[in-house]
């Protein structure tokens, strides 16, 4: 049962991560993304999925994506069908399900978070539906993979294992959403194994989105510069196979790092504009490292949100500057949406993926695009490659609505 | 199967918008009547044809909330969401606004914001340039859980959840989950669809004599004792490769049957044989009393589960000791939820 459920302990688990896959427009995999978030590097190209020529935008992180897919259970039916965004989440999933070392199970829920998923067949069945009313020849399957559930249950195929599904589409916040919600099943003792992670392309409809409402960059990307003038949109997917540390230490698994905190609250300020002074974004740092049981002074890297837009880079570092008081001066920060964009649904779990690597590896991604730190930082900003060693990370996620999250994790050692 | 203390969750109150008018009397007295309502037919566009569809009715007068700022621009879906809400918590929204209630808001969508989406999508198509930026962040998922909020002045978890129909079970149950870790003070679980031609067209593709309808259903879940209560939500039996759906119906009703006593059975089945034959069957053997709501309302996707939920609610608080719901959904999976009576019948088998 989901509820009552029929899986619960009293104990609260640690809950580990054992397997991680990434795919963002640096490239495919845990190692060619560590070495370019590492290095600071950029991936930032003219769009050629649609056209742009009429936009006020040009650029944005897109994927080099062949026809090539991972070997799975999908049959060559379900591979015909699979858009853009399955494919990316097919990739981080087969990386993140291979390393884990998972078998097929009966009992595995899976919690992804997304924004707009399979849109562009949205998107092309109404360009049907409009321009040739009476054709609906691949309409049907249009209609059917471009629902989220569809691409869920594709792992699902792909993998071999069954469990409910959970799909949280809280904007830019969905990703890290998503890892919370796995995070309390395994916690709480409500699964022992929880697949994980957040997905999304780049869509005609959410580019025109965003540039309509002037918050792409038509320069660069530039998070916490004083002359920021807007974000970048990117698109990839990350996933997590996170489980109970009682369960990675039984089958012997590989821990990449440990999530040991979650908050998530609600910015009711307005629907596109974070509160000036990030209450919301306070609520969860701080209901995070409560759940953590740490002190921001503990706190060795924040990834920001950072989008690179005027009002959210201001309400974010007055959040952070409020949060950590007195020891903010020496938490470093960066955003690695200056390297890769704004994946949205993904964002967070990409996001909470580097923060793994930079914990694994003991070095901090850069943003190497500012060049006049916002004076509101009152934070360090990483803005050169750096190894140092840290204990913590805290990765935040807001998205349009006011959804606010925020994870921390501990390295493995 | 019995509950904890700490599992023990109860139904606060109930909202709905449908195609009867808006407030759960009027789905109510819909639903009792045993007669389909009427149907409209609206353009679909490109065409000489027109499909046919159950629309919530306008609303006779403008109520309060929609001159709040953040709803004046607002497209139905979040219109329907927040009158189901506000019905739910009657006094306790109150309570939210003055900060002595923390709120945990989901809301439940399949095709969500699609009025505004295609709106936008056809503007980026005729020229980008103009593509309204009023229109675009309406498009999202979690638009009408934010205004709910917005609304409220609520800052506590607020999710959007997105999948088939039998979504909205799942909703109940992460709202308990909520509710039993203390997370929040009560959480209101909210499903809402609206009509567009676009998704009407979209599913006569899999069946031509289904007809949408649109709407909101909510349910407000504390942990104070009320006369109804939160008995049970099945697992997710997923419709996949190696478990055909019917399979998936099926283990629905055996896992609510076989561990839950009901003697009200509210189903999701329309009156469509093919659509409707694996829960007809999962069912068949069924002998007590029946409610089918969307042969009366049209299939209303995440509001018709909400409203099935609604119409068992109501009829523990009458009277039946205890009430399942089933919702096979389109394309995910087969959920049930069990409501039953305080003091009254148990629901053990």
């Amino acid at each position: 049962m989901l509820f009552p459920p029929s899986r619960r302990s009293s104990e609260v688990h640690r809950v580990v991560i054992t397997g991680a896959g990434i795919v963002t427009a640096l490239g495919f995999g845990w190692k060619t993304n560590a070495e370019g978030f590492r290095a600071g590097r950029t991936a930032f190209r003219p769009v050629t999925l649609f056209d742009v020529s009429q936009q006020r935008a040009k650029m944005a992180a897109e994927i080099s994506l062949n026809d090539d897919l991972p070997r799975t259970k999908l049959s060559p039916r379900q591979i015909t069908r699979l858009d853009r965004a399955s494919k990316l989440l097919l990739h981080a999933a087969h990386e993140a399900w291979t390393q884990s070392g998972w078998e097929p199970t009966e009992y595995l829920p899976i919690a992804l978070g997304t924004t707009s998923g399979g849109m562009s067949l949205g998107e092309a069945y109404f360009r049907q539906a409009t321009q040739m009313p009476g054709r609906n020849r691949q309409q049907p399957a249009r209609v059917s993979h471009y629902q989220a559930q569809r691409q869920a249950l594709d792992l699902a195929d792909a993998f071999e294992f069954q469990g409910p599904v959970t799909i949280i589409s809280n904007a830019c916040a969905s990703g890290a959403n998503a890892i919370g919600h796995a995070w309390h099943l395994v916690r709480t003792g409500q699964a022992e194994c929880v697949f994980t992670g957040g997905y999304d392309a780049i869509s005609h409809l959410v580019f025109s989105g965003f540039d309509s409402l002037q918050a792409l960059s038509t320069t660069s990307c530039r998070p916490f510069d004083a002359h920021r003038d807007g974000l970048a949109l990117g698109e990839g997917a990350a996933m997590l196979a996170i489980e109970s540390l009682d369960s990675a230490k039984k089958r012997g698994a590989e821990i990449l790092g440990e999530i040991v905190g979650y908050g998530a609250a609600n910015d009711s300020h307005h629907l596109t504009q974070p509160h000036p002074q990030g209450t919301a974004a306070v609520a969860t740092m701080t209901a995070a490292a409560r759940a953590a049981q740490i002190t921001p002074e503990q706190i060795g890297y924040i990834n920001a949100h950072g989008t690179a837009t005027p009002l959210n880079d201001s309400a974010e570092a007055a959040a952070i500057n409020t949060w950590a008081g007195t020891h903010v001066s020496r938490i470093p920060v960066s955003s690695t949406k200056a390297s890769i964009g704004h994946l949205l649904g993904a964002a967070g779990a990409v996001e909470v993926a580097v923060c793994a690597m930079a914990l694994r590896g003991q070095w901090l991604p850069p943003t190497m695009t500012i060049e006049t730190p916002d004076p509101i930082c009152a934070f360090p900003l990483v803005r050169e490659p750096r190894d140092t060693k840290f204990e913590y990370a805290l990765t935040n996620s807001f998205g349009f609505g006011g959804a606010n999250a925020t994870l921390i994790l501990r390295r493995w050692s | 199967m019995s509950a904890d203390a700490d599992d023990e969750v109860f139904v606060c109150g109930t909202g709905a918008v449908s195609p009867a008018g808006w407030g759960t009397k009027l789905l109510l007295d819909a639903v009792a009547s045993e007669t389909p309502l009427p149907l409209k037919e609206i353009p679909r566009p490109g065409t000489d044809s027109s499909l046919r569809v159950r629309p919530v009715p306008p609303l006779a007068t403008r109520p309060p909330w929609l001159a709040h700022a953040r709803l004046r621009r607002t497209s139905p879906i979040t219109q329907y969401a927040v009158a189901a809400a506000l019905e739910a918590l009657g006094a306790d929204a109150a309570r939210v606004t003055d900060g002595s209630l923390r709120l945990g808001i989901i809301v439940c969508v399949m095709s969500g914001c699609v009025n505004y989406s295609r709106r936008f999508y056809d503007e980026t198509l005729r020229d980008p340039a103009t593509a309204s930026p009023l229109v675009f962040p309406e498009t999202v998922f979690n638009a009408p859980g934010s205004h709910i909020a917005a609304l409220l002045g609520s800052n506590a978890i607020n999710y959007t959840l997105v999948g088939d129909p039998g979504t909205f079970a799942q909703g109940l149950a992460l709202g308990a989950d909520w509710l039993t870790r203390g997370e929040v003070d009560g959480c209101l679980v909210v499903g809402a669809e609206e009509i567009d031609w676009l998704t009407s067209h979209a599913f006569r593709l899999f069946h031509r004599n289904i007809v949408l309808s649109d709407g909101a259903g909510a349910v407000y879940l504390r942990k104070e004792t009320t006369p109804v209560r939160l008995a049970a939500v099945s697992d997710s039996h997923l419709f996949l490769q190696s478990r055909p759906r019917a399979t998936a119906v099926q283990r629905m009703r055996h896992q609510l049957t076989e561990n839950y006593n009901a003697t009200l059975l509210v189903d999701g089945v329309q009156n469509l044989p093919r659509y409707d034959e694996d829960e007809a069957l999962a069912w068949e053997d069924w002998n007590a009393r029946r409610i089918s709501p969307k042969k009366i309302l049209g299939e209303g996707l995440m509001a018709a589960a909400a409203w099935q939920s609604v119409l068992a609610i109501d009829a523990v608080k009458h009277g039946v000791g205890s009430a399942f719901v089933s919702i096979v959904g389109t394309n995910q999976q087969a959920i049930g939820a069990a409501f039953s009576g305080v003091g009254r019948d148990s629901v053990e088998p």
